[in-house]
């Protein structure tokens, strides 16, 4: 089965909630468990899982699930990013993209940028 | 998904969705489209003339730093003929504001504009530091946020501009809208949308981004890669501005145009003659000479609690009747310097960028 490996960007203060790291690589599977659960063993080639191809919304809880170091409600509110957080695929805002339910494509560069800190 | 075509050039790739009219265009044109809207509220607002020293509040943080680039690329594009400045007060918060100070000085090099900056500690005698170990964190932020105001028009008539721009934008204001109608605060609301204010012997000081959105505000410096720095003051981790906040993010998810509404309903508030009547009329501080709503300014009877070591007093009512129970200030307390309004020479010289 083929993996995803993107380029994750935080900004603007977002990158506090991920170990102050501003740039990250993460390898995804380019199917992944429809009930969106993000643990190792639902990531497994060989889980009995039912499996759709992966999505900026299913990024988002990977990245909150397995790399997000605090305060969980900041990044992410009712099972999307927090109003206030600009996501860009490919440095174009996620908006003209489908939003969540953009399909992951392998070398995708994925930008989050926080527009709440002070200006 | 298929590539969308910018609505304006009808060429490009569109690159953003506008939240102010939902329109998808490509970078080029969004920085075109930004720049002009900036431009239009300058000149219909009659902002500027020719000659005018304006000093830019700079803090380091994404609109100020926006706005420095935006005011030099427009002054320079439509020959404004302003004489711009960098000005940056230096709160004394260890961690934050002499971090982002550092990038108000690589903005100084940047932009190639002089730089002034002036800090709590020079005017008051007391840093933000200093102040939160004697008030705890509670009430912190009215000492940032009064001594700020009265240090911006401090530094600009050091500097002898004839105007101050800040980076306040659209999101902003609507929140300040919010916020003062939640506290009832009339005299606030009735100003608070106003582009620009002047009181009698201050400096202008005006909002060229006041319809400007966070989010295209943040686009521009994320594609023309500006330098800015952005971390949530140490000392204000969820003040009252931060709920005004949220709530009006989660107002413009629903309806993106939220936030300019907003901005209209506050100008369009009428107040009543009666209640205009009975508010405060503008005068000068007796100790200081600035702005003030009563004998003594804000930040004055601030500082004399500090001085007296009942920081409450410039808060409560209660603290104050308890500070004026145990008589007039003593002489022997720092005081602010008189404020000269300017006129005629700067009263510093700036670093110029080497």
């Amino acid at each position: 089965m083929s993996q995803l490996s993107l380029k994750v960007e935080f900004g603007g203060g977002i990158e506090l909630l991920f170990s102050k790291k501003h740039t990250i690589t993460v390898e995804l599977p380019a199917l992944v468990p429809t009930d969106d659960s993000t643990d190792d063993q639902s990531l497994m080639e060989d889980t009995a899982k039912e499996k759709k191809p992966a999505n900026l919304a299913y990024l988002v809880l990977y990245l909150r699930d397995r790399l997000l170091t605090e305060r969980a409600e900041l990044f992410v509110e009712n099972g999307t990013v927090r109003p206030g957080i600009l996501v860009l695929v490919n440095d174009t805002d996620w908006q003209l993209e489908g939003e969540g339910d953009y399909e992951l494509k392998d070398k995708d560069n994925i930008v989050f940028i926080s527009t709440l800190h002070g200006g | 998904m298929a590539p969308k075509i910018c609505a304006l050039c009808r060429k490009s790739k569109a690159m953003l969705k506008r939240p102010k009219t939902g329109q998808q265009i490509c970078k080029d044109c969004f920085f075109y489209v930004f720049e002009t809207e900036v431009h239009n509220t300058i000149i219909q607002a009659k902002l500027f003339k020719p000659g005018d020293r304006v000093a830019i509040g700079a803090s380091g943080g994404k609109d100020s730093t926006v706005l420095a680039y935006v005011m030099k690329t427009l002054n320079e594009r439509y020959q404004y003929g302003l004489d711009l400045f960098l000005l940056s007060i230096d709160e004394g918060i260890t961690g934050y504001r002499d971090d982002s100070l550092e990038t108000v000085k690589r903005n100084q090099q940047q932009y190639d504009m002089p730089l002034k900056i002036l800090s709590y500690d020079e005017l008051y005698g007391w840093t933000m530091d200093a102040i939160v170990s004697q008030v705890g964190r509670k009430n912190n932020c009215t000492f940032c946020g009064v001594f700020r105001r009265q240090a911006l028009d401090r530094g600009a008539a050091m500097l002898n501009v004839d105007h101050i721009v800040t980076g306040h934008n659209a999101d902003d204001i609507a929140e300040t809208v919010l916020m003062n109608i939640m506290r009832g605060d009339i005299a606030r609301l009735g100003r608070c949308t106003s582009i620009c204010t002047q009181g009698e012997d201050t400096i202008r000081r005006s909002k060229p981004f006041k319809y400007a959105y966070e989010k295209e505000i943040v686009m521009y410096a994320y594609f023309k890669k500006l330098d800015y720095f952005s971390t949530e003051c140490i000392y204000s981790p969820d003040a009252y501005r931060g709920h005004a906040r949220v709530f009006l993010k989660d107002l413009e998810a629903a309806r993106p145009s939220a936030i300019i509404d907003i901005i209209h309903s506050g100008e369009a508030f009428e107040i009543k003659d009666e209640v205009k009547a009975t508010q405060k009329l503008q005068q000068t501080c007796q100790r200081c000479g600035y702005m003030s709503s009563n004998a003594l300014c804000k930040a004055c009877t601030l500082l004399e609690g500090l001085e007296r070591g009942m920081a409450e007093s410039g808060i409560t009512d209660r603290a104050r009747k308890r500070l004026e129970a145990e008589g007039p200030a003593p002489d022997n307390i720092r005081t602010i310097p008189f404020f000269n309004p300017p006129s005629g020479q700067p009263v510093v010289t700036v670093e110029a960028p080497s």
